[in-house]
């Protein structure tokens, strides 16, 4: 049998925020930062506690790109794919990762959790173009075998 | 906590007497390009280094004024992005550029301890070495007003904004000026929306204050979403005190006592250094109830996005703050009626927001002198793409292209040659050759048929593909399109499926004709700013490089030379030696051939790796 959830983390932070409906984004970005992603169990228990309905929540949960249902891995790199990036060859850095960690568009996460790779829109480090960011910290004028080296690293740090 | 306009008079005396007793300072940049670069751990290691050999250095400036100490201070991003870390030595204004954490000792001991000038750590143009911030070439073209304080005061501290005059403008505003007054200042100063549109504020403050709705809001977009754009993330990581004076000055004029900044999520840096100002502000007395003893109450909240690009047009944005998806409305009512929890609501950009004290200081009529009389003011460029400066710049409006790129860009990078500039990006156009000598402001370049937008400047050289371009701009909105009006939902997507085409080599004849049909259509009938605009790139590219376009479609060629599919990689039969290295190594097995005679690349199979033409001893394969 599954496991029964611990709210008490869930609550902790809902009482922080406030429980309003107007708070659903906030509250929503304080379970992620604590799970690193949107656990399944979270949806009737905060409709619950704001008084909105599991769908409204459901629906802001699934329109804005930062919120994942799925699992991440400890790592999550983005690649930066903003125009600045793009013409300064952000992709050869995309696919460099993605064929190092056997990842591909449609599976960005490593089956051990601990890599994920996506791609972000633009993260205003325009002036440093390509860049990437391993869990918010960015990374200047990247290249592929840049890339292959801090994936050597962050393997060390599993 | 200052509880009347003495006591913040006094303060802003004390503090500018102690931030002028620092004798000597060094400013290094916190903006997040030179965080990423190591800007943090140099300025730990100045500190510690300087504490270690006995000189006194305070990091955070003090009432009583200190003579004998180094002003150590995290700045605002200087611009010069592309040159950090950067440490500015105060001053003699010198900067030194790309700092490692091997020149601190160097530092202390050469320019802190004897005043010495170290030359290598300068930026040299050639064979000029500039030991100014304000010699270098990158500077001396700009006009830094809304930046003024970017790399000048430390971004974290009340106090330092204090010191340089901060919140005198709000202080003004407040004793001395009525609401009306301050609007028609504003008004006078022609002062417009710096987050693309070019609406002018004073009309929209007066349209807010003329509601009878008491509950009204001020609200700050700084989803600063547009690719290649990093203005607003500046100000509010370099400046976020003059920010805020804005919004307080704002609520001031139309009555408002709540306010919203709205970041995006990608700037977790802004987000921290604004919540530091917001709880200074507070703790200082000029936040909250019965500011400075008068009847007027603000508090401004942040609100973090969650990565979505349309939560930059207005009536997306508001329904973000309300925690809803962040999808726009039919308009009208406009968000000066029904905006934030459908109250009265001013909805300016960051960049808007920071010219207000300005102008309230110095006057409309001062305003006026900079820059063209339909768009006066100054306006901040992002900077990128195939250039050798890149970074943040400040010029008045009005400025032509040719002397951003070729003067303040210091022209192409690695010997390219100017192609186009793309400006305004998603909702933006592309300029060419012909538009050099155009005047940038709001007019001049809607008549050019691109627009100012938030002011990402991405300039690409003659190995760019002006058709990929378009490409990956329609790609970026299709995916950021919200869904919720057909026109811009399905019209994108066929638009991206036509380019993909193209670039893909399988481009056929009326393609050009469909995506200018579609275009005109999406653009006349989408429900917002993002999906009226999101055919501009194909529509500017089009206009100006139709010719690529066609090389595209009918003769399967890219001139630039980057769409990889139309890359053809061929084997001179001349050359090759029949050593078969290159079938051996090609991935998917394109290459035949017998031992000793001529290999061919069978076309229909080669995925364009290049593997084989690395390989292959007599460069028997080329690319064309």
């Amino acid at each position: 049998m599954k496991q029964a959830f611990d709210f008490t983390a869930v609550d902790k932070i809902i009482d922080e925020i406030g429980a309003q409906p107007s708070s659903i984004i906030a509250i929503l970005q304080g379970i992620q930062e604590k799970y690193r992603y949107l656990p399944q169990e979270v949806f009737p228990y905060m409709a619950e506690r704001l008084g909105v309905s599991e769908a409204r929540i459901y629906s802001v949960a699934t329109f804005y790109e930062n919120f994942s249902l799925e699992p991440k891995g400890k790592f999550v790199i983005k690649v930066c794919d903003g125009t600045a990036c793009h013409v300064r060859k952000s992709i050869p850095i995309l696919e460099r990762l993605r064929s190092d960690l056997g990842l591909s568009e449609d599976k960005a996460t490593t089956d051990d959790l601990g890599f994920t790779v996506e791609t972000v829109s633009c993260l205003g480090a325009c002036g440093l173009a390509p860049v990437l960011t391993v869990n918010d910290k960015v990374y200047p004028a990247m290249t592929p075998d840049k890339a292959s080296e801090l994936l050597e690293q962050l393997k060390e740090e599993l | 906590m200052l509880h009347n306009r003495e006591e913040l008079q006094k303060a802003r005396q004390v503090y500018a007497e102690a931030l002028n007793a620092e004798e000597k300072k060094i400013l290094v940049c916190a903006g997040t390009g030179c965080v990423s670069s190591g800007s943090l751990e140099i300025f730990d290691k100045l500190t510690q280094l300087m504490q270690e050999k006995g000189i006194s250095c305070s990091v955070e400036l003090e009432q009583e004024p200190h003579h004998d100490v180094v002003g150590m201070k995290k700045s605002g991003c200087h611009g010069f992005c592309e040159m950090g870390p950067l440490i500015r030595i105060e001053p003699q204004g010198w900067l030194y550029v790309k700092v490692k954490p091997e020149d601190c000792e160097e530092i202390v001991e050469k320019t802190i301890s004897n005043g010495e000038h170290i030359e290598r750590l300068a930026y040299q143009k050639g064979k000029t070495i500039c030991q100014k911030q304000d010699d270098i070439p990158f500077y001396k073209k700009q006009t830094r007003l809304v930046l003024n304080h970017c790399g000048h005061i430390d971004a974290n501290s009340i106090k330092e904004y204090l010191a340089v005059g901060g919140y005198s403008a709000f202080e003004k505003a407040l004793f001395d000026m009525t609401a009306d007054e301050i609007i028609t200042e504003i008004s006078e100063s022609n002062l417009r929306g710096r987050g693309g549109g070019g609406f002018p504020a004073g009309r929209k403050w007066a349209q807010v204050k003329r509601q009878t709705e008491p509950q009204k809001y001020v609200v700050c977009n700084g989803d600063e979403g547009d690719p290649g754009a990093f203005m607003d993330r500046s100000i509010m990581e370099g400046d976020p005190h003059s920010l805020l004076e804005g919004m307080m000055i704002a609520a001031l004029s139309c009555g408002a006592n709540e306010g919203y900044i709205y970041v995006r999520a990608e700037y977790p840096m802004a987000v921290n250094r604004l919540r530091t100002a917001i709880a200074q502000a507070k703790e200082a007395g000029l936040l909250g109830n019965n500011i400075l003893g008068t009847e007027f109450s603000f508090d401004i909240h942040i609100s973090r996005g969650a990565g979505a690009f349309v939560c930059g047009e207005g009536s997306a944005l508001t329904a973000s703050i309300e925690g809803k998806r962040g999808m726009p409305r039919v308009k009208p009512p406009r968000t000066v009626e029904h905006g934030l929890f459908d109250k009265p609501t001013v909805l300016n950009n960051v960049e808007t927001y920071a010219n207000v004290p300005l102008i309230i200081n110095k006057g409309a009529a001062w305003y006026k002198t900079i820059g063209p009389e339909n768009s006066p003011g100054t306006k901040a460029f992002a900077l990128t793409g195939n250039i050798v400066n890149t970074g943040l710049i400040e010029v008045p409006m009005g400025t032509t292209l040719r002397e951003i790129i070729f003067e303040i860009g210091g022209g192409m990078r690695d010997g390219g040659e100017f192609k186009a500039v793309q400006i305004g990006g998603p909702s933006g156009g592309c300029l060419t050759k012909d538009d050099l000598d155009l005047p940038l402001d709001f007019d001049s370049l809607t008549k050019a048929g691109a627009m100012i937008g938030s002011g990402g400047l991405v300039v690409m050289d003659d190995k760019t593909c002006m058709v990929e371009v378009a490409r990956f701009f329609m790609n970026f909105t299709q995916n950021e399109s919200c869904g919720k009006c057909v026109p811009c939902r399905e019209g994108t997507k066929r638009m991206l499926a036509i380019l993909e085409r193209i670039v893909n080599g399988e481009g056929e004849d009326g393609d050009i004709e469909m995506l200018l049909e579609l275009a005109d259509t999406i653009s006349a009938t989408a429900l917002c700013g993002l999906g009226k605009t999101a055919a501009f790139p194909v529509v500017s590219t089009i206009k100006s490089f139709r010719d690529e376009y066609e090389a595209h479609i009918y003769q399967k060629r890219c001139p630039a030379g980057a769409c990889q599919k139309l890359k053809q990689i061929y084997i001179v039969p001349e050359l090759c030696k029949g050593c078969s290295k290159c079938s051996r190594i090609c991935p998917v097995t394109a290459i035949s051939g017998k031992v000793k005679e001529p290999f061919v690349i069978d076309q229909s199979k080669c995925i364009k790796c290049g593997a084989c033409i690395e390989s292959c001893p007599f460069h028997a394969i080329k690319e064309a």
